[in-house]
């Protein structure tokens, strides 16, 4: 499907996702609590069939957070962008790894750089920064670490 | 480090005295200790980010580091003597430098090659992560500047350690200081 073909049958799915124009590809915008829904439907969807997750990711837009999430389908090749806005207080988001097992490690990632919650998480714990590391995320725009960093 | 113009590049330190049966070698065996070290530095397997890519570059066919001595790559930091640090070294890797390096069996050097090494270089500032120089963890004989630095100035580094061992001026062949090390 190309971008059009897939803006229709999205908006079909889910009428309230928002579309962002001049990306290379398709870019969507859904709210988090819509999330595990939509995310169901691009994987289960005959049509769609987004099967690979080909990346996670987060952003600290300094006002609010950003879930990016980059899909493909391995059958009909055609990829596809989802962004989700977080609260940057209280991030939290339902967890994909049940969908795209490749998630699990992504999202605990995301968790320590972030503080994102991924609810439903079967094993949400540190993956690369050491232990005690809890409630410091340091991909945050506002991480201070007086030890380790020199401010330019 | 100044390398002193009348280091002697000739390839063996004494000399041969003629005779008739043969010749008399006259040198110190200090040098030719030396000598016999610096020609046969054998690396350690160890590279932590692109700067491992010009180290395995200078070690291929076009570059050849075989061609002064730095013969065989060791898997082992026991059968190694020299550890070129090529790459960031981070907090988490800092201990298993310093393992590595504790492992290697004296005498031995250390190479930081690129910017990384020597002072955490583009990850100086605002980076929680990153090692501020791999000198903070293990002493080091030689640096190279570059991000990454080229075959040529890995290859110009080597042969700088070599010099230094034949000099015995590295931090192992110095006498220890009052204050220890």
């Amino acid at each position: 499907m190309n971008s059009e073909q897939l803006k229709g049958k999205l908006s079909e799915l889910l009428p309230s996702v928002a579309y962002e124009e001049g990306g290379q590809w398709l870019n969507v915008n859904v709210d988090h609590k819509d999330w595990l829904y939509f995310a169901n439907s691009l994987r289960n969807n005959a049509e769609l069939n987004f099967d690979y997750l080909f990346c996670l990711t987060c952003v600290d837009w300094k006002t609010h957070l950003t879930m990016v999430y980059h899909l493909e389908s391995t059958q009909y090749r055609h990829p596809i962008v989802v962004k989700s806005k977080l609260d940057r207080t209280l991030p939290q988001i339902e967890s994909v790894s049940h969908i795209w097992k490749t998630a699990e490690f992504h999202e605990r990632e995301v968790y320590e750089l972030f503080g994102v919650n991924f609810l439903n998480h079967p094993d949400l714990r540190l993956l690369i920064l050491p232990d005690g590391w809890e409630g410091k995320n340091p991909l945050r725009k506002d991480f201070e670490d007086p030890v380790n960093m020199i401010k330019l | 480090m100044d390398v002193k113009p009348d280091i002697p590049n000739d390839p063996f330190p004494g000399e041969v005295h003629p005779t008739a049966s043969g010749g008399i070698l006259v040198t110190a065996i200090d040098d030719v200790i030396n000598w016999a070290r610096s020609n046969s530095l054998w690396p350690l397997v160890f590279g932590t980010s692109c700067c491992a890519i010009e180290m395995m570059s200078t070690a291929s066919a076009k570059y050849d580091w075989a061609r002064f001595g730095f013969e065989v790559a060791r898997a082992t930091p026991r059968q190694a003597d020299v550890i070129i640090i090529a790459g960031t070294i981070v907090n988490k890797m800092a201990p298993v430098l310093k393992r590595l390096y504790d492992q290697m069996a004296d005498p031995k050097y250390v190479i930081a090659m690129g910017a990384c090494a020597t002072s955490g270089g583009p990850f100086f500032y605002n980076t929680y992560s990153v090692v501020k120089g791999a000198d903070h963890v293990i002493p080091v004989d030689v640096y190279i500047a570059g991000c990454p630095p080229r075959p040529e100035a890995l290859l110009h580094a080597l042969i700088t350690l070599q010099r230094k061992i034949k000099m015995g001026l590295t931090r192992e062949q110095m006498p220890p200081t009052p204050t220890g090390e």
